[in-house]
């Protein structure tokens, strides 16, 4: 499953990584410096960001958030075309594979490609002392967990849809504000109360958390074991439910 | 008699209250090309992806090579070979890659899978364009690729739904030597068409399916012989006098069918018809005597023709 997804994959790499990458940097050189600049001038700023730099603020937001709009955007359109369009899904469902290896297979993979992602992210951003820190490892790993917490619902949303209408919706009022509103930015402490609610239901906030825990050097295990059960649930349950939907769908 | 490969009994698939199939009994023998004939509609390709177990049984039973496909799926699966009627090639990737990374999915090692997908790309005349991506390859290439990817796992059973539909003859003649090369072989293979010409070429037997049910069954010839007479003149008469002039052809031959543009009349002898209907001084436009077909069968159990 996955070397079929790496096959595919192979063909458009290298335009692919480079707008993976030149994204999330755009917007570490925009907000983090330029935003930055004018956050850590404003006295007092540095409580509410925990103690560290804006630029330092906002890496882990970023690494997070790039692994949640990349998993997104590959549970959409390329799973209702393996449904319907090229029918991939399809050719698979005739060989002793069945529609778990196939969810199963997409996990993997959205796992790998957003530790691709975020992992070169990270490996740009080690090479500026104001950036560089161990944190940036683990925080790859959860971004990766985080992927996938976003890639399984998503899928299973895809498989049932009959047209791709809905993707833009989702895109507009599901992952664009959560990348706003998630604490990726700024604490979520900022926003009145009943958004911080909504924002923490989706699994981007706790991901954010961890890993700015890991890049600050403030672990509470005890609270990344909390978080990361909370998002790896998101995925789990999308697992489920996106197999027992894809079986209905294929084996009619 | 060896042990039959597929056997259906008394089976139905029924999509709410509609029933697409059945019910209908079928047996298909180790080496046999079987064939599913009928118009569009029929319950061919529901009884086809029964037979793949990617569609569950409403009632009734099936077994393939003895298995139950609602317990032994994948184990069924992995000795089989589907050529569905819609492709599912990987139209990004190159026409190598379809075929080795499918046998993967079969559980072929890496090596092996690439060593067969060089054999099938023989087999298929597609060696020049092996690393084309699929995308650029006309119908009759995609077509032949289906079928190379079906045989990577060296199937004991071969399932081609409509294997031909929308090809130029000369595509259609190419697939049907590749067809009979792989029945030389000893691959079993069930057929869905609904050329008759494609169903007499390639079938040793072959069930007629009209609405869900099976209307007749046997091999090419013996339904020919059963249902039709040895030959057929085709009478046409100018536009719109067909009808009028079916009446004054009567009792010329066994039996006759009034089709919109022209009367058959089934006879022993075609052109003693001919003679006969001249005799009474009827002047047809064009008359055609040719040997009777499975078209003709079809035409006399269902009062249809098959491409509609």
């Amino acid at each position: 499953m996955v070397s079929w997804h790496f096959a595919t994959y192979r063909r458009l790499w290298k335009v692919n990584l480079l707008s993976s990458l030149v994204q999330p940097m755009l917007f570490l050189l925009g907000l983090g410096v330029g935003v930055g600049s004018l956050v850590d001038s404003n006295t007092g700023s540095s409580d509410v960001l925990g103690g560290s730099s804006y630029v330092a603020f906002v890496v882990p937001g970023l690494l997070v958030t790039t692994a949640m709009a990349l998993a997104a955007g590959e549970s959409m359109w390329p799973v209702l075309g393996g449904l319907r369009w090229n029918r991939g899904y399809h050719g698979i469902a005739a060989t002793p594979l069945d529609a778990g290896d196939i969810v199963l297979g997409h996990a993997t993979w959205m796992a790998l490609r957003c530790g691709i992602a975020t992992g070169s992210v990270a490996l740009v951003l080690a090479c500026f002392g104001e950036t560089r820190s161990w944190g940036l490892a683990p925080s790859v790993l959860v971004s990766m967990l985080v992927g996938v917490a976003f890639a399984m619902p998503i899928m299973a949303l895809s498989v049932s849809a009959e047209m791709d209408g809905r993707f833009p919706a989702i895109q507009r009022f599901v992952i664009i504000p959560l990348f706003l509103f998630g604490g990726a930015f700024y604490p979520l402490s900022q926003l009145p109360l009943v958004v911080q609610w909504v924002a923490k239901v989706a699994p981007l906030w706790h991901g954010v958390v961890v890993a700015r825990g890991f890049t600050n050097g403030n672990v509470d295990w005890v609270g990344v074991a909390g978080h990361l059960a909370y998002v790896a649930l998101w995925a789990v349950v999308g697992t489920v439910v996106a197999t027992r939907r894809l079986s209905g769908k294929l084996y009619t | 008699m060896p042990e039959p490969l597929i056997v259906a009994s008394q089976l139905v698939k029924r999509f709410g209250d509609f029933t697409a199939v059945g019910p209908i009994d079928v047996e298909v023998q180790p080496g046999e090309v079987f064939g599913f004939l009928g118009p569009n509609g029929a319950g061919k390709s529901s009884t086809m992806r029964m037979i793949a177990c990617v569609s569950p049984i409403t009632s009734g039973s099936l077994r393939l090579f003895g298995l139950d496909p609602a317990t032994h799926g994948p184990q069924i699966r992995a000795r089989i070979g589907v050529v569905p009627q819609l492709d599912t090639l990987d139209t990004e990737l190159s026409v190598q890659e379809n075929l080795w990374l499918y046998g993967r999915f079969f559980d072929l090692p890496r090596a092996e899978a690439k060593r067969r997908a060089t054999e099938l790309l023989e087999f298929a005349q597609l060696t020049d364009r092996a690393d084309s991506v699929v995308d650029n390859l006309s119908g009759g290439m995609k077509r032949r690729l289906s079928i190379a990817r079906s045989l990577i796992n060296r199937p004991e059973l071969l399932l081609l739904d409509e294997p031909t539909t929308g090809l130029d003859p000369q595509a259609r003649h190419v697939l049907w030597d590749r067809l009979y090369r792989l029945k030389q072989e000893g691959v079993t293979q069930v057929l869905t068409t609904h050329y008759m010409d494609e169903a007499e070429q390639l079938c040793d037997r072959l069930v007629v399916m009209d609405q869900g049910l099976i209307v007749a069954e046997g091999s090419p010839r013996s339904l020919i012989d059963q249902y039709a007479t040895r030959e057929v003149l085709e009478l046409r008469f100018p536009a719109g006098t067909n009808e009028a002039a079916a009446p004054q052809v009567e009792g010329i031959g066994e039996r006759q069918e009034l089709l919109p543009d022209r009367i058959l009349v089934y006879a022993h002898d075609g052109e003693a018809a001919l003679a006969a209907t001249h005799a009474r001084g009827l002047e047809p436009e064009s008359a055609l005597v040719r040997r009777s077909s499975l078209e003709d069968v079809f035409l006399l159990l269902t009062g249809r023709t098959l491409v509609d």
